[in-house]
């Protein structure tokens, strides 16, 4: 169950998290949701059976779609949209630089969970229970001895959301908008250098990406070298 | 039943589908037992019920020096266990697996110094105090593990085949320096074990399981 909802954003078309975000923000009309949902569970399903040819996929795509909807069917129902909410209490969100991390949180979130399970499933439940001889609690044994061992793994799935959050491109397009010196970010960036015609402005942008990607890379497999739990 | 320092009274415990059979078993303080059968028997099962680590068991009372710890959580029996993979914590050194134990139940700097270094002398740990456990023999790591298990001064030694996988002359050491221990330590001992060899040199009583 857990692995089924940390694989939604993982398997989603950016575009579908971008728009699945401003419906739940409200910024689209209750009776636009209702067609949109039909399209995009038809487009995800489409999308996953042509891609992978499993059916674990497109449950996962029309499943998504639905939750999204119906989170949005939620906030639609009130007086007070999710926006109006956040807004009111200092974090507007749609088309603003906080919408940025919004849009890469999804996505860069479930890579760093899915990274730090499997950092804990590789750590034997033994260390905790010869702590717990030793007079420590569950908390104890866990702050003492698992966290230090899963410390590089950790780490690990750090680098690796930062390095998917960095790349992301469609959900922050559609939710924060691409408006220079505002909500723009790298891979925005590249996507308005090309726009306006730069293209030397896109490739420099492109290649530091990769230069981070690559180094980003290197980390990570240096510290799985170490013998780290990663 | 009364009057031993670990009384089992008619245990019975569920794990999965295995269910252990009503065991009952006294220990005298003191005493060293050899805990012998046949594989899948229940032996560490049993073991593990004896230190907490399993949910409390499906019937019987475990009694530890009168006082029942059926359903005590492991750090408040007053157990040290040796368990079969040894598992020594990765990222502290020797010193620190000893002073395990004693730093969370708040002994005092200068008696952790001398626990340890006693400790470290008894075994022949002297020279490795500052080592890492990935640099570490099978028996250097059996020997560490006794020692973080003894730190304490536990009211039993629990060990689950503590010794397998050891070549036979490390073997031998290994289970001299066990029994030297006990002895030195004046510890209660129930040490699970699949050699009749082993139980033999090691145990003052053998119990089977069947």
């Amino acid at each position: 169950m857990v692995d089924t909802f940390l694989d939604i954003p993982i398997l989603l078309p950016p575009l579908i998290v971008g728009l699945s975000l401003l419906i739940l923000f409200n910024r689209i009309p209750p009776s636009a949701c209702c067609g949109m949902l039909a399209g995009g569970a038809l487009i995800a399903a489409i999308w996953g059976a042509a891609r992978k040819g499993n059916g674990i996929v497109i449950r996962f795509l029309v499943g998504s779609a639905i939750l999204f909807g119906l989170l949005s069917f939620v906030f639609a129902g009130s007086q007070r949209s999710f926006e109006g909410i956040v807004s009111e209490v200092g974090f507007p969100m749609t088309f603003h630089p906080l919408g940025v991390v919004l849009a890469q949180f999804p996505v860069a979130a479930a890579f760093a969970v899915r990274t730090m399970r499997t950092t804990f499933d590789q750590i034997s439940p033994r260390y905790e229970e010869v702590a717990m001889t030793l007079g420590c609690n569950r908390g104890q044994a866990f702050m003492r001895v698992v966290l230090p061992l899963a410390g590089k793994g950790i780490v690990a799935a750090g680098t690796m959301a930062w390095a998917r959050a960095l790349g992301e491109f469609g959900p922050i397009l559609i939710f924060a908008g691409a408006t220079r010196g505002r909500t723009e970010v790298l891979a925005t960036s590249v996507f308005l250098e090309i726009n306006i015609g730069n293209l030397p402005g896109a490739a420099a942008l492109s290649l530091l990406m990769i230069l981070l990607a690559v180094s980003t890379l290197l980390i990570v497999r240096c510290l799985a070298g170490r013998g780290g739990a990663v | 039943m009364s009057g031993g320092i670990l009384v089992l009274e008619q245990v019975t415990v569920q794990a999965g589908d295995f269910v252990l059979s009503p065991f009952s078993l006294e220990i005298r303080e003191g005493e060293c037992v050899a805990l012998m059968g046949p594989s899948g028997c229940g032996k560490t099962t049993l073991l593990e019920t004896v230190c907490g680590l399993r949910e409390g068991p499906v019937g019987g009372r475990v009694v530890l020096d009168g006082l029942e710890v059926t359903n005590l959580p492991p750090g408040a029996r007053g157990i040290g266990l040796v368990p079969q993979d040894v598992v020594l914590f990765p990222s502290l050194t020797v010193r620190e697996q000893i002073e395990f134990g004693p730093k969370l139940h708040g002994w005092k700097p200068e008696e952790i110094k001398e626990r340890v270094e006693s400790l470290a002398r008894d075994l022949g740990l002297e020279g490795l105090l500052s080592r890492l456990p990935e640099g570490l023999s099978g028996g250097e790591a059996r020997r560490v593990a006794l020692g973080r298990a003894l730190a304490l001064r536990p009211q039993l030694l629990c060990l689950d085949e503590a010794l397998s996988g050891l070549d036979e002359a490390r073997h031998d050491e290994v289970l001299g320096v066990i029994r030297k221990m006990i002895e030195r330590e004046g510890v209660t001992a129930l040490h699970v074990t699949h050699s009749k060899k082993e139980a033999e040199a090691i145990a003052d009583r053998v119990v089977v399981m069947d």
